[in-house]
Formats: structure tokens, sequence, C-alpha cells
């Protein structure tokens, strides 16, 4: 992209001044997420087309309030802006204010101007600023600032066409800096800016502040950086507590002279809706609704687009199967790709759910509260405010979810709710629960009125969010973090959310899914295809021989094909693998059979009722649960010569489903959110210890 | 010394300065510097977060944080 754009502008401002508003307006639909090299931090960027004919890439940096970091997101604006060969450096910046609480937001914009950087400031929010009764001197702000200055909606749009001219033009930059940083430390940032060939003595400042912490310097320079700071006793958090009061007086001076407030202010209707839903009662009580409703919506309105798209991707699958010549290729395109696609499209209609939910909560300035009711309860077990989303929606489906803890952060904090949000029972495990429920608990009420199947399937939901809370806990102290997790948070008015936004998130974040995660899934699917479809030796080779043999021999009543895709496992990698596995899994009280269909359903748990139909080869039918349930409760074990499957080990399989991690796309993704391999790694192992012991205990108490 | 948990529902007081230093960089970013007027608008049940109204915003933050920043009288 970088090579067809004439100039690169970014775009940077406070969190909630608008700025992804005024990206998604100068940018439209040509935008895409990616990554800024090296680090877990998304890089929104977008082609920007000035009305001169010049093309631009825009970046929208995360925001932020001052230059100096406190997250990873906000250090990376510090790196792009600071280190100049940094491939997103910009040739221009837009500084995006919210001109309704202009002081703070004039910090960054000055700390900025200081380095040089030509730069345009936006004025974002002027309806708003107009309803507050202020009243701006544009000229005489433009020339106390030293900065072209644009007002800007962008819930309408205006003055977005001005901001594109602007661009267009040469920005000057100001010789003198807005404030003179090098009163501080003279010697510091002289002998710095000598060393380094710097032109900026803020560039030189920053330097000495952030020695440590800017990747693009190599080891010697920052010790080079810290002895010039030991010779001239610079110590980095007094001189930066000077500075941010040295440039608010000159702000506080400026904004006052050049914006007038003289109405009083009366209780806003943001106040006013603030005591209603951060009530300690009907906050709650309110809160608890909205996720009420999210989860229905995860849960049930997103049934029919997913049967729609299952049916679609297997009406695909069948025409592929009959157009294609039978053979190998025809079963890895069907069986292995399009199956392995079908578990990734399947699951967008959750995650454009969700993420519209997100989005249209976090557009209103309602997240922000719902976290502020939260953080005491959710920190207790070692997690965070904003852990509450991503762990309910994890009862739907653990994919959204986990690609909602986006907004946590605290690294570690995130990091806690990923690792956990797994353990919470998702819809992929209730076709399973359903299937052993139905087959070992008998249909009875227990007190008279309570129902022992609905009664086990709570106990299931219940354990999994047990595992989870308790999980958080201990790695609440297990996890190291050097960065100190700060709770200091803006609380936006309330405002009425943009369709525009919510809709373009619901596109990116299915995009993301589909793609990155995608990539994953469809891979490890052509494995468990692969697995599942040859075999060693002569069994597997010539299976339809024996086949044929045995049913002659044995006159079984059987169908040919389905005896044959039974004996197929059996005999395939997959099903050695389960024979194999059989010893470690005896006394959970499972057999090979069951071993093979803990092998596939690693794909997605709702695939272990379509395995254990084809081992016991039930037919092609394997949505009619009667069936399975009339063939499973005659299956014999053959050591005991009783019935296999017993409320034992209906509940011991139950169990491990419910702590297994047993879903590649919650491994894709979480790959994907951690940037690596060591967590999902990590996790499932977690989950599978967990897992086992667990049904292992439940085996034993109830045998 | 006082400090901003101490203050009642909607009460107002003025800061006066902090006990944490490399949290004091962050509050004063936020524009919570000495000599400005704040005042208490939310309180979070269960010892949760509470909310000030500072400069023209409500800042949200948890109470340890908030009893960094003293407030005069």
């Amino acid at each position: 992209m970088s090579s067809k754009t004439d100039l690169k502008i970014a775009l940077v401002g406070n969190p909630n001044s608008g700025k992804s508003t005024l990206f998604n307006f100068l940018t439209g639909l040509k935008q895409k997420t990616g990554n800024f090299p090296g680090v877990t931090v998304d890089k929104k960027s977008g082609i920007l087309k000035l009305p001169d004919g010049q093309v631009a890439e825009l970046t929208d940096l995360p925001g932020t309030y001052s230059i100096y970091p406190k997250t990873l997101d906000e250090q990376i604006v510090q790196e792009v802006l600071l280190n100049k060969d940094h491939p997103q450096h910009p040739d221009k910046i837009i500084v995006v204010t919210d001109a309704t609480n202009l002081k703070r937001n004039l910090l960054l914009f000055t700390q900025i101007r200081d380095l040089n950087i030509p730069c345009v400031l936006v004025l974002n929010m002027m309806d708003l600023a107009e309803r507050k009764k202020l009243k701006f001197d544009l000229r005489a702000l433009s020339i106390d600032l030293g900065v072209k200055i644009i007002p800007t909606n962008s819930h309408s749009g205006l003055g977005v066409q001005t901001l594109k001219n602007v661009l267009t033009q040469e920005l000057r930059v100001s010789k003198s800096p807005f404030y003179p940083v090098k009163e501080l430390a003279s010697e510091t940032i002289e002998q710095i800016r000598e060393e380094f060939s710097l032109d900026e003595d803020y560039r030189a400042y920053q330097y000495a502040q952030q020695n440590v912490r800017l990747t693009f310097l190599v080891e010697s320079e920052r010790e080079r950086i810290e002895s010039i700071k030991k010779q001239f006793g610079f110590y980095d958090v007094p001189t930066q507590s000077q500075e941010v009061l040295g440039r608010y007086a000159l702000i506080s001076e400026i904004v006052d002279r050049n914006i007038k407030n003289d109405v009083n202010q009366s209780l806003s209707w943001s106040q006013k809706l603030d005591q209603v839903l951060t009530h300690k009662v009907f906050g709650y009580v309110f809160f608890a609704a909205i996720l009420i409703i999210i989860f229905q919506a995860i849960f049930a309105w997103a049934t029919w687009p997913m049967d729609m798209i299952e049916t679609f991707m297997a009406d695909i699958s069948s025409r592929v199967k009959t157009t294609l010549p039978k053979g190998v290729l025809n079963d890895l395109v069907t069986d292995g790709i399009i199956a392995g696609l079908a578990g990734v499209v399947v699951f967008i209609p959750q995650i454009a759910l969700l993420f519209g939910f997100i989005s249209l909560l976090e557009e209103s300035g309602y997240m922000s509260r719902a976290v502020f009711l939260m953080d005491r309860i959710m920190r207790a077990c070692g997690l965070n405010g904003k852990s509450v989303v991503p762990l309910v929606s994890g009862m739907a489906c653990a994919i959204p979810a986990i690609m909602a803890t986006r907004s946590i952060d605290s690294w570690k904090d995130r990091l806690i709710t990923i690792f956990v949000t797994p353990f919470m029972s998702c819809s992929a495990r209730l076709p399973v629960y359903t299937l052993l429920i139905a087959l070992v608990i008998p249909q009875k009420e227990i007190l008279g009125f309570i129902n022992l199947q609905g009664l086990v399937l709570t106990g299931l939901y219940l354990i999994g969010l047990i595992a989870a809370i308790l999980s958080a806990w201990v790695l609440k102290f297990i996890l190291k973090t050097k960065q100190k997790g700060y709770f200091i948070m803006e609380l936006p008015t309330y405002k009425i959310p943009q369709w525009k936004n919510v809709l373009l998130t619901i596109y990116d974040k299915s995009k993301t899914f589909v793609l990155e995660a995608g990539k994953v899934i469809v891979a490890i699917s052509i494995i468990l295809w692969v697995l599942a479809s040859y075999g060693p030796g002569d069994s597997f080779n010539n299976a339809e021989e024996i086949v044929q043999q045995k049913i002659v021999s044995e006159d079984i009543s059987e169908d040919f094909e389905t005896a044959l895709s039974a004996y197929k496992l059996e005999n395939s990698y997959a099903g050695v693998f389960g024979k194999f596995i059989e010893p470690a899994i005896e006394p959970l009280g499972y057999d090979w059979k069951i071993g093979i269909a803990l092998i596939t359903s690693f794909a997605a748990r709702e695939v272990f009722v379509g395995t254990i139909s084809t081992i016991y080869s039930i037919g092609a039918d394997e949505e009619d649960e009667l069936t399975i349930k009339e063939k499973l409760s005659k299956e014999v074990n053959p050591k005991t010569g009783e019935k296999m499957y017993t409320p034992a080990l209906g509940l011991s399989l139950m169990v491990f489903y419910a702590f297994a991690m047993q879903c590649m796309s919650t491994l894709a993704v979480v790959y994907r959110e951690t940037k690596g391999w060591k967590w999902p790694f990590i996790q499932t192992i977690y989950m599978t210890v967990v897992a086992y012991l667990a049904a292992f205990i439940t085996f034993n108490v109830f045998s | 010394m006082r400090n901003i948990t101490h203050l009642k529902l909607h009460e107002k007081g003025v800061i006066k300065g902090f006990t944490d230093d490399i949290l004091s960089v962050k509050l004063m970013e936020m524009g919570c510097l000495p000599g400005t007027e704040i005042s208490l608008e939310l309180i979070a049940p269960w010892g949760g977060p509470i909310a000030i109204e500072v400069s023209g915003y409500q800042l949200s933050l948890r109470r340890n944080e908030a009893s960094s920043i003293l407030i005069e009288g």
C-alpha cells in the first residue's frame, strides 16, 4: 500500500475525541486493519484521496492523552512519532481534539507540535460545544497555538472537506517551540541533540525521558543517554511533572482567553442519565438486562443465519462432490477444505452480532459505565471491569468473546480474561450435553419440581463459570507484569451511536476473523481430515474387501457404505491414535471409540456427535439424535458385559467437554490475539489437564 | 490529610497535591492539576471505583488511586 501513496498522514488524539469517526469519514470503506511490526497492536489504515489528486495513506493511531505511554497501544504512538525511520512515520499529522474539553485535549497537541512535524488541529464535536454555549475565537486561538485550526462535526461530516483541502497545503512548521522545554534540562538536551544530531529540543528531551522504552535505539545508544542523564542530574519523573504543569499553565491561559463559557452549567442530561445507569441497584439491573439481550442474541437470534450458512456450505459441498471426479482430490476439497471453511464462516453471525452490540455500547458511552460498575466485583477474582463482556459473551461463543478482550488495556488482565473465557460453556457444547444428558440422566423430578436433566445442564454451566473464576484468581498471583495497571479512565458523555461506525466495526471484525483465524482453522481441518481418512497398512487399504467379507460372513444387516465408513474410521490414523490413547483415557471410563471422537472433536466440540454416529455406524442421518441415543444405550462394555454408557461415563464425558479446550477456532483466535503459540499451547495443556482430572474424579465418584 | 475519597457525593474540593509521584504525572496529564476544583460525582458500590468531575469532564478511578489525590482543607 505504501508504495502507491504520495504521503503519509497520521490521526492522533485523545480517546473519545471522535478520531475514529473522522477516520471513517476520510477513508470510507477503503481501510484495513493490520499490525504494527513486532507488537500486538492493531494498525488501522486507509487510503485518503486529497482534492489535488494526491493519494495519502492515513493511519489511525491509538488514542492517547499524552506522548508518555501508559499502555502498549500508546507506546506505538510515541514510537511512530519519535522514530523518523518508522514505516508509519507521518509527513503530516491531524491532531483531533474534543472541542468541549479543549484544555485536556491540547496537552498532546502541544507535545506533538514541539516535535516539529507539520500538523493541523481539528476541533471536533463543535455541535456539542455550541450546545454547551462555548464561544470560540478561532483566529486568535490559531495564532496563539501557531497552527491551522479546522472546526468539524464528525457526526454530520461538517468541516471534513475543508480539512482535506488544508491537507494539500504546505503546513507551516513553527520555528519556536510552544513550551520552552530547554529550561528544564538545558545541558542534557544540548548534549543529546549534539550527539544524536537532532533538530528539536523536545525530541532530544524525549530521548532522555524515554531512552529505555524507545525500541529504535540500540543498546549502546540507550546506555550513552543514561550516562548523559547521570552526568547532568536528569530525573525522569520530576521533570515530567514539571513539563506537564508548565504546558497546562500555557494552555490554560490561551484557552481562557479565547474560549468563553458564560452560561453556568446546569445538570446535563448525561449526568441525569448517570444517576440512573450507575445507581447501585438500577445500574446493575440495567446492565444485567443488556447482558441478557446480548446473550439471547448470540445464542438464539444467530441460529437462523448460522443454519442458513450451514445449509449453504453443505449444498456447495455436495455439489462439488458430485461435480468433481471421485477420489482423493474430491474428498480433500469437500471433507477437508470446504468443511474447514464452513467451520469458519458459520461463526460470522455470532461475531457480527456481538461486535454490533459492543460497538453500540461503546459508541453510546455506556460501556465505560458498565466497566465502572463491575470493576470491584471482577477485581476480586483477578479480572478487570472490562472483562465482563468477554466472559458473558463466552457463554455463547468464545471466539468473538476473546476478540472482544481488545478493550482491556492492561495486558495482564487481558491475558487472564483470554485464558479463562473458554471455560464458559459455549453454545457448541450444547449438542454434546443434550445427547449425553438424554442418554444417561433419567427424566425425573426431584423435590417434586426440579427437573433432574435441567439441573445437570445448569450444573455444567456453573462448573464452567467456577473454573473460569478460580483459574483467574490463581493466575492473578502467577502472572508477573512490568506494566503498572491503571484504572484511570474517562467517562465520556452519552452520545447517540452512529450506525456507520457500528457497521464498519462489524465488517472489520468479521473480516479479521475470517482471514486471520480462518487460515489456522482450515489448516487444522485438513490435518484432521487426513488423520481420519488415511490409515496404515493393509487393514485400511483393503477396507472395502474386508468389510464386504465381513458383511457376508457375519451376516450383518448393515448398509455397506455405513459399515465401510465405520470400518475406515476405526482403522484410520485417527482410529489407531484413538486405540493408542485408550490406556490413558480408560481411567475416565472411555474406550477407543470415544478416543476417536475426542480426537476428531478437537476441531469443534459438536463434531463429537457426528463422529460417534459414524463409529457406531448409525447411518447418514447424524442429526437424528433419537437413533444415536437408541444405539448408544444398547452399547455393551466388552469388559464388564454391562451397559457402556452408564451415568458415570456420561457425566465424566460431559465434565470433560465442559473443561477441555476442544475447539481449534478458539485456539486460532488466541493465537491471533496473543501473537504467538505460547499462550494457546499453555492454555490447551492446562484445560486438558483440568478436564482430565475432573472427568477422572467424576467417573470414580459416580461408578 | 484529606484526600478525594473523603469527599461526600457532589461535594467540591481543590486539589492540593499527590502522594504518588508516578501516578501524579498520569493524573496531571488527565487534567487533575494542583489548584483545580473537582467534585465527587459517582460512587460505585462495595468499595468500587469513584468518578470525579474535573476540568469539564468525568474521570473514573479506583479508590486506591483516588486516595493519592490530596485536597485542601
